[in-house]
């Protein structure tokens, strides 16, 4: 059935009317109309559709609309301060870490969360965190430079 | 008699004025004129087919050539600013839109850059003289100082009087057939070709702002949903439509024969029904192979027909007085485009003209098929480019803008927007072919190759649309389109398969067989094995010969280019020196599509004897492209190119039966991820006086046999079938032992 149900999404309460069970990622798509999160499988096996739900880096395909009310929701856009990209966003462009770009969704929120909890991570620790994650393009050597050079820019050792 | 004289002026003035019609079919002479222009200007000599200046002094540029993640948009716009001596950023590209762009064929078979690059390079010089000579005359000044800057003409030296191509030509016609006469820049005067210009596309895709077909919200937008056979060969037998019909958001089942679709409101309600229709769906059918021996039995013993690709000498009689001759086959599995997102297509109906929004690599094409499914003429469609997740080849884009097509046609007024699942893009996009590649050579006692055969057994089919019959949805309509057995094409399977070493003696022949899966290009089609198949051989002669494989080659190679890469990979990767224990190097070569890019590469590999698992460490590869447009664009396509060749390598292989194709998502399908990609380093050899080649596609072939090689280098084994498992690389191990 549907429901009347406010989200906290990037910082703003929206309204949204729609069935508890559907996942996250087509109200975030459909009813809000964000691009950064992607339908890669749903069925949470390549993270393209990767989002925060307080901080924590969650596949919003296989995340139902019924777990994340009352909980603070980031997606790709709520990085950015206006027309300021967050540092790993601009890293991504600096190392020019996409073919497609299908997957940069994932990286970049994989990426964020990795520097949150490890400000200065080893090429292991990027590898790993990231590991769950697919690039079919194989961009993979650019990604890990990006992350690398965003660690730098956050930890202002530039 | 109108004609003739017509053909003769343009011949002897080389342009002529004449009326402005871009997308109708050009009239034979102007063909004719075309025939010496470079790429594809020859089949579309109109300058207004490429380029047009806007009243605010910008330019957009028209190509067929589509963005599909290589970076074809950012290069095609630094060509034409480098000519019309413009900042980047005052160049913008519109790609692959019947209504407008020129009809150049796919994107595909890194012809890009050779073919729109050559065309708009030479159609932007002529725009440039065209512009100076108007300039010239409305200044009162001679051509002779005239300079442009940043799309200003100007005095040399000077800054006034000076008129910019907004105000001399904005919103303005060229009316001209290009003559090819314009003299292009000399590439020492290069600024902007050459250097590695940032992918105009990328800001928009790391910032979320709407960037993909997928991303497209159309007012009235209904969301349908496909439902499928189970597999190939089932057809529709008996449907419950009520239960669905009255599902909620629902708004139609459409049903033509086997293909099935719903259409609702809301995308999940398309979801929740198709769930519930595909339950009420009975499907009856079989498959007409069996499988129990294994695939590559059935496969190798097909009914083929053989096609010659190259011969020159005597194979039998040198065969005969070689003194060691020696065989081996190597065998390539169904792959899966893989791409990572599952294709869409969004099509609307509105007044008997129908508008598709797809991710194609030829809009074209998909228009001309969209002739045969639907009956109508190509004049009432339009199909439009947009960009989508990563395109390897013919993955299932076109099939999504069909379905959407299909659907629209039943349903006039509505936006349609067909989103493919995980499963179906899986099941149902074409794969890339199966091949399995008998070599037998003859070494002579100076350890050179006196004779060479080679027997390519392929799937020939391309399904690439156009001819009917070629999209999904066409199979199952009442009144199927046929799904026409064409084998014959050897142009995929043949690719590479023909070396470019000096042997004297030599065969090559395909035998063109039909398999039972779905198959199209994919990313090098055949080289992928060919250069697999012939570079592994190389180094098996080499031992047979006693000789160091780099040298072995060099011995029989003539081509300067050729040398130079393997020569530069060869030291970069100190080859020859000692090694560690489980640790090996391997080399390979190939010219792709034998007049493309030079590629070398070495690779070294970790073997665990014990398990079979091997791992790329590391990649150094060479690559001589010609002119380099866009440096960092070649190292993101080489890398990308050998990481993913390095993931079909190791890892993939399609799993199907009687029952249907089994692979269904990324478990059972593993791609190479984040722990195990390799390191790589990339050699430019940059050779500005020559022409500029297209990269997307000449790393696979390489990168597999260096792999290969390198497997043997560490434990002494030869593996012969894709993919290097460890399932595989053990039965190679056992095999030996």
């Amino acid at each position: 059935m549907s429901e009347n149900i406010v989200l906290n999404i990037n910082g703003q309460k929206r309204k949204v009317e729609n069935n508890s069970d559907v996942s996250l990622l087509l109200v975030l798509r459909n009813d809000l109309k964000l691009n950064g999160p992607k339908f890669g499988c749903g069925l949470g096996q390549c993270g393209f559709c990767t989002v925060f739900l307080d901080e924590v880096p969650v596949r919003s395909c296989v995340t139902s609309l019924s777990e994340v009310q009352g909980r603070e929701i980031t997606t790709l856009e709520g990085l950015s301060e206006g027309e300021e990209l967050h540092p790993v966003q601009q890293a991504f462009l600096e190392e020019q870490a996409a073919q497609c770009g299908y997957c940069t969704n994932g990286m970049i929120m994989m990426g964020k969360a990795l520097l949150d909890r490890n400000p200065n991570p080893s090429e292991e620790e990027i590898r790993l965190a990231l590991a769950g994650n697919l690039c079919r393009c194989a961009t993979h050597l650019r990604i890990i430079k990006a992350i690398k050079r965003a660690a730098r820019e956050v930890s202002g050792d530039v | 008699m109108f004609e003739q004289t017509r053909r003769e002026f343009i011949k002897q003035s080389g342009s002529l004025l004449i009326g402005f019609s871009i997308c109708s079919h050009l009239p034979e002479e102007l063909l004719a004129a075309g025939g010496d222009l470079p790429g594809s200007l020859s089949d579309h000599p109109l300058l207004d087919s490429w380029l047009e200046v806007n009243a605010d002094g910008s330019v957009t540029i028209f190509s067929g050539k589509i963005e599909m993640g290589q970076g074809i948009g950012t290069a095609l716009i630094q060509i034409v600013a480098e000519e019309l001596d413009m900042r980047v950023e005052r160049v913008r590209v519109m790609a692959g839109d019947t209504s407008r762009t020129p009809d150049e064929g796919g994107t595909g078979g890194s012809r890009s850059v050779k073919n729109s690059g050559s065309a708009l390079r030479s159609a932007a010089a002529e725009a440039r003289q065209f512009l100076l000579q108007l300039a010239a005359e409305q200044l009162g000044l001679p051509l002779s100082q005239l300079e442009v800057d940043d799309g200003t003409i100007r005095p040399r030296g000077k800054k006034t009087p000076s008129l910019s191509y907004g105000r001399l030509f904005g919103g303005r016609r060229f009316q001209r057939v290009a003559t090819g006469k314009a003299s292009v820049k000399d590439f020492r005067d290069y600024r902007l070709v050459g250097k590695s210009v940032p992918r105009i596309d990328l800001p928009d895709k790391v910032a979320g702002r709407s960037a993909y077909i997928q991303d497209m919200r159309l007012p009235k937008m209904l969301h349908a949903r496909v439902v499928r056979p189970p597999n190939y060969w089932s057809r529709l037998e008996s449907l419950r439509e009520k239960s669905v019909l009255a599902m909620p958001g629902v708004v139609q089942i459409v049903r033509d024969g086997s293909f099935l679709a719903v259409v609702a409101k809301r995308e999940e309600q398309a979801v929740d029904a198709s769930v519930v229709l595909r339950k009420n769906a009975q499907w009856n059918g079989e498959a007409q192979f069996d499988l129990s021996n294994g695939f590559f039995p059935y496969y190798e013993n097909l009914p083929f027909r053989e096609m010659p690709v190259k011969h020159w000498g005597n194979v039998a009689s040198s065969f005969e007085g070689s003194s060691r001759v020696i065989e081996s086959t190597f065998r390539r599995p169904y792959q899966s485009h893989g791409s990572p997102g599952p294709s869409c297509g969004i099509a609307q109906m509105k007044d008997g003209f129908l508008t598709v929004w797809t991710h194609s690599q030829n809009a074209y094409d998909l228009r001309l098929e969209l002739t045969h499914l639907l009956g109508m003429p190509k004049e009432k469609m339009r199909v439009i480019h947009k960009d989508g997740p990563g395109c390897y080849g013919h993955n299932g884009a076109d099939d999504a803008g069909a379905d959407a097509a299909l659907i629209a046609s039943r349903l006039p007024g509505f936006p349609i927007r067909v989103q493919w699942s995980r499963q179906e893009e899986f099941q149902w996009a074409p794969f890339g072919k199966a091949a399995v590649i008998r070599l037998k050579a003859g070494i002579g006692s100076d350890g050179k190759v006196r004779a060479w055969q080679g027997r390519i057994i392929s799937d020939t089919r391309n399904e690439r649309p156009g001819g009917g019959g070629e999209v999904i949805c066409a199979w199952h309509l009442a009144s199927p389109i046929p799904f026409v057995a064409s084998i014959g094409n050897t142009l995929g399977p043949a690719r590479n398969g023909v070396p470019l070493y000096s042997f004297p003696n030599l065969d090559v022949k395909v035998h063109s067989v039909k398999g039972p899966l779905r198959v199209s290009s994919l990313r090098s089609l055949g080289a992928y094995a060919n250069v697999f198949a012939i570079e592994s051989f190389m180094d098996e002669l080499a031992q047979v010969a006693e000789m160091d494989p780099v040298q072995f080659r060099l011995n029989q190679l003539e081509d300067p280019r050729a040398r130079e890469v393997i020569r530069r990979v060869a030291t970069a990767s100190q080859w020859g020196k000692k090694k560690r224990v489980g640790l090996g190097w391997g080399l390979a070569f190939a010219c792709y599509n034998d007049t493309g890019a030079y590629t070398a590469m070495a690779a070294q590999v970790q073997v665990e004897k014990q398990t079979g698992r091997v791992k790329v460490l590391r990649v150094i590869a060479a690559v001589d492209a010609g002119l380099v447009i866009n440096p960092d664009g070649v190292r993101n396509q080489m890398e990308g190119g050998i990481i993913q060749s390095a993931s079909w390598t190791l890892k993939e292989e399609v799993k199907f039966g009687p029952e249907g194709v089994k692979t269904q998502d990324w478990e059972d399908y593993p791609i190479l991820g984040f722990e195990e990609v390799p390191e790589v380093e990339i050699i430019l050899v940059n050779r500005p006086d020559q022409p500029a080649v297209g990269v997307g596609e000449v790393a696979q072939g390489p990168a597999a046999a260096a792999i290969s090689n390198a497997i043997y280098d560490a434990i002494g084994v030869r593996v012969y079938d894709l993919p290097f498992t460890s399932i595989n690389v053990k039965k190679a191990l056992e095999r030996t032992s």
